[in-house]
């Protein structure tokens, strides 16, 4: 109780950090203020999908702009071609893009599909799952990303008709993205509260420290590395879903957020929400700022610079020095 | 090891041929016996022969031979040390534009042939010094992956938006997206002592028995580069270097508590890679006479890591051989469906082979090449090559 006492003031006081200094940058210079704070969202929600999914599975989703473009081209497709409310659709998007989670997950990552077909005709499994195998994963994921992008060009055309940006702007900047600040906020506030607060986030947390024990203790680990993947990748569909009206709808639409969520979950470490937060608390600055100084160039130089900093002094991540500052904090009280 | 030391002991003054042996041989190849020696001839002598008997000069082929150098470079970093790297494509362009730079500055023989060592010298300067800052900065695994393949984003990025006068190095423009055309054509040597061009120098030739034929000579350097570099790295990988090396995709930290510098080997494997891929892209460029900043995409920076998995990353002649077919197969099948075949060979091979088709074709050991089948290719009947039998059969590759 006491710890938990603790946990909640330490988040009570960065929300707090990051809404102060909100305010004070609204009041000295709100453009560059929205621009840092869309930056930060930006990279949150390119990552977390990414993050959910490594951190838990050990599996590197290389395919994971991939499934931004699914929930991208599925949110417009609904509202542009059936007609849904744009918010109808953009959660029809991230279903569809975690329905196509669960199907990938076992079809390719535990093989699932295969080795069922393939117990019936050769007597065999032939796949191992790609859990913890992060190399092959990579490989894997990047082959099925291959096809889907050609495979969404063959299908779709070089582009779709894209929905037009909603509301309006305010100070020379878009509502629509200050919307999507707040949206992010949620988004995170909610995986915190599934991975931490629910039956499912325990078991969850469970497999991922130790799988032989979790089986042992009765719980379905292949289940719940299904149902992560289909969370990862639905939230990955969420992105593109949020992101449908701000970008144009190519097929190479994923590779945009690859840097920022790679860079992100290299920087932020094993924990999924404090990690990517974090990092991008510290990303979103450096982006924002280098890139409005310099051109989009230097915002990823700057990027990619961070993040072998980060590597080099801080080999568990952001999420280790948390540890580490905690540990420290609650050892001397 | 038993091999090394029955080598050492074993006949009194080995043939200069069973040295040879000793040095291209050893458990971290594939192919150690006299029949593989007898098969390579054949394939060389095939590829030697292939532009004359199959008509044309082997202007297309040579693509595919100068893409391999690229495939052995990938091969000797992620197949022996371990670091899968996103960024050979990375050295691949630096050579290319860097020999673009230099060729353009100074259109001699001289200036070309320095064109050339400089290309690949950058490509192995870049690859050090990214490879400094991550194996020093104590980056591992995955993590390396990550960022050889953002550095090609980043790289992408950059080249893109040189379209600018600024970005122009003496004479040489570097011109985004148009890329850098007006190179001058590959012509190597020194002047007043001995000058050849390489491209679009077909030879007419005769031969008694074929008639008249004309040959692409860039085919045959880039066939010869090949087989060096292919050639030297089963040396490398053989050498005491070597082992070290794949005691380090083995067991990292265990290889350290050995007292190895597991660094600085990683270090060196990386850079020797990084010059490779940049010898690659000094071809390339020099090749199609034009560079421009598709080399770093994406979807190029992966290929290699597909023709690796394909044909089996422990593996040099699987790199080799992986690179030239799947190659041929994409620029045949064309068109739109050819990304997509590219990505479920990479798909199905990584599911159900995953150490590659050409370790899964020596692990299996087919009936023909059995040892015993040909009585001449038996290793235990020629007596200068007695001392090799020690070594133990390849038989890691398990599936299961």
């Amino acid at each position: 109780m006491r710890q938990a006492l603790s946990q909640a003031r330490y988040g009570i006081a960065a929300v707090v950090a990051v809404v102060a200094l909100f305010a004070v940058g609204i009041a000295t210079d709100p453009n560059l203020t929205f621009r840092i704070y869309y930056s930060m969202s930006f990279i949150v929600l390119a990552a977390i999908g990414l993050a959910i999914i490594f951190g838990i599975m050990g599996v590197i989703n290389l395919a994971h702009g991939e499934f931004i473009l699914v929930g991208a081209y599925a949110t417009t497709l609904l509202a542009v071609q059936v007609g849904l409310p744009l918010p109808v659709a953009m959660l029809a998007g991230a279903l569809v893009t975690a329905v196509f989670g669960i199907i990938v997950e076992r079809v390719i990552i535990s093989g699932f599909v295969i080795n069922w077909i393939s117990q019936r005709t050769v007597g065999r499994d032939i796949i191992k799952p790609f859990y913890d195998r992060l190399a092959d994963s990579m490989v894997a994921t990047f082959g099925l990303s291959l096809i889907m992008v050609q495979g969404a060009r063959i299908v779709f055309g070089n582009s779709i008709d894209q929905i037009g940006v909603p509301f309006g702007s305010t100070s020379g900047y878009p509502d629509y993205r200050i919307a999507l600040v707040g949206i992010t906020a949620g988004v995170l506030v909610l995986v915190y509260l599934l991975f931490t607060q629910t039956t499912f986030g325990t078991r969850v947390r469970a497999t991922m420290q130790d799988e032989e024990t979790a089986k042992a203790l009765g719980i379905d680990t292949e289940r719940t590395y299904m149902l992560t993947f289909a969370i990862g990748s639905g939230l990955a569909g969420f992105t593109g879903a949020l992101f449908a009206p701000l970008l144009s709808m190519q097929p190479s639409i994923g590779d945009q957020f690859l840097v920022e969520a790679f860079v992100a979950v290299v920087v932020g470490g094993a924990s999924v929400v404090v990690g990517t937060s974090l990092s991008s608390l510290l990303l979103g600055p450096i982006d924002a700022l280098f890139s409005d100084e310099f051109g989009e160039f230097a915002g990823r130089i700057a990027l990619l610079v961070a993040a072998m900093l980060a590597l080099r002094f801080l080999p568990g991540g952001i999420t280790g020095v948390v540890d580490d500052l905690r540990d420290r904090l609650e050892g001397e009280s | 090891m038993a091999a090394d030391s029955s080598a050492a002991d074993g006949t009194a003054s080995p043939s200069p041929i069973s040295r040879l042996r000793n040095r291209l041989e050893g458990p971290n190849t594939i192919g150690n016996s006299r029949r593989f020696w007898v098969g390579l001839a054949l394939a060389v002598v095939a590829l030697i022969a292939f532009p004359i008997v199959g008509g044309g000069t082997g202007n297309q082929f040579s693509l595919f031979l100068v893409l391999g150098l690229l495939g052995l470079s990938l091969s000797l970093v992620w197949g022996y040390a371990g670091i899968l790297s996103f960024g050979q494509t990375v050295f691949f362009g630096v050579g290319a534009y860097t020999f673009g730079v230099v060729s353009i500055n100074f259109p001699t023989p001289g200036g070309i042939t320095g064109g050339v060592i400089a290309g690949t010298l950058a490509g192995a300067v870049v690859a050090a010094l990214l490879g400094y800052f991550m194996f020093y900065g104590g980056v591992r695994d995955v993590y390396v992956t990550i960022i050889t393949l953002v550095s090609t984003l980043v790289m992408l990025t950059f080249m893109a938006q040189t379209a600018g006068s600024e970005w122009t190095i003496g004479e040489a423009a570097l011109g985004g997206f148009n890329g850098m055309p007006g190179m001058p054509l590959l012509n190597l040597g020194i002047e007043g002592i001995f000058t050849f061009q390489f491209v679009f120098n077909d030879l007419a030739l005769y031969l008694p028995l074929v008639g008249p034929f004309e040959i692409d000579p860039f085919y045959y350097l880039s066939l010869t580069l090949l087989l060096a570099a292919y050639l030297g790295l089963r040396v490398l990988v053989n050498m005491d270097f070597g082992r070290v090396l794949v005691a380090i995709r083995e067991d990292e930290d265990r290889t350290m508590m050995f007292g190895y510098d597991v660094k600085r080997a990683k270090l060196i494997a990386f850079t020797l890679g990084g010059g490779l891929a940049g010898l690659a892209g000094v071809l390339y460029a020099a090749r199609n006479v034009y560079i421009d900043p598709s080399v770093f995409e994406l979807y190029f920076a992966t290929l290699p890591v597909v023709w690796i998995s394909v044909g089996g990353r422990k593996s040099l002649l699987g790199a080799v051989a992986a690179t030239i077919s799947v190659e041929y197969l994409r620029l045949n099948i064309g068109g739109e469906m050819a990304l997509v075949a590219v990505g479920a060979l990479l798909l199905l091979s990584i599911l159900v082979l995953p150490g590659g088709v050409v370790p899964w074709i020596d692990g299996r050991g087919l009936p023909w090449l059995k040892q015993d089948a040909i009585p001449w290719l038996r290793d235990d009947s020629i007596p200068w090559v007695k001392s090799k039998v020690g070594i133990a059969p390849e038989s890691e590759a398990t599936e299961s």
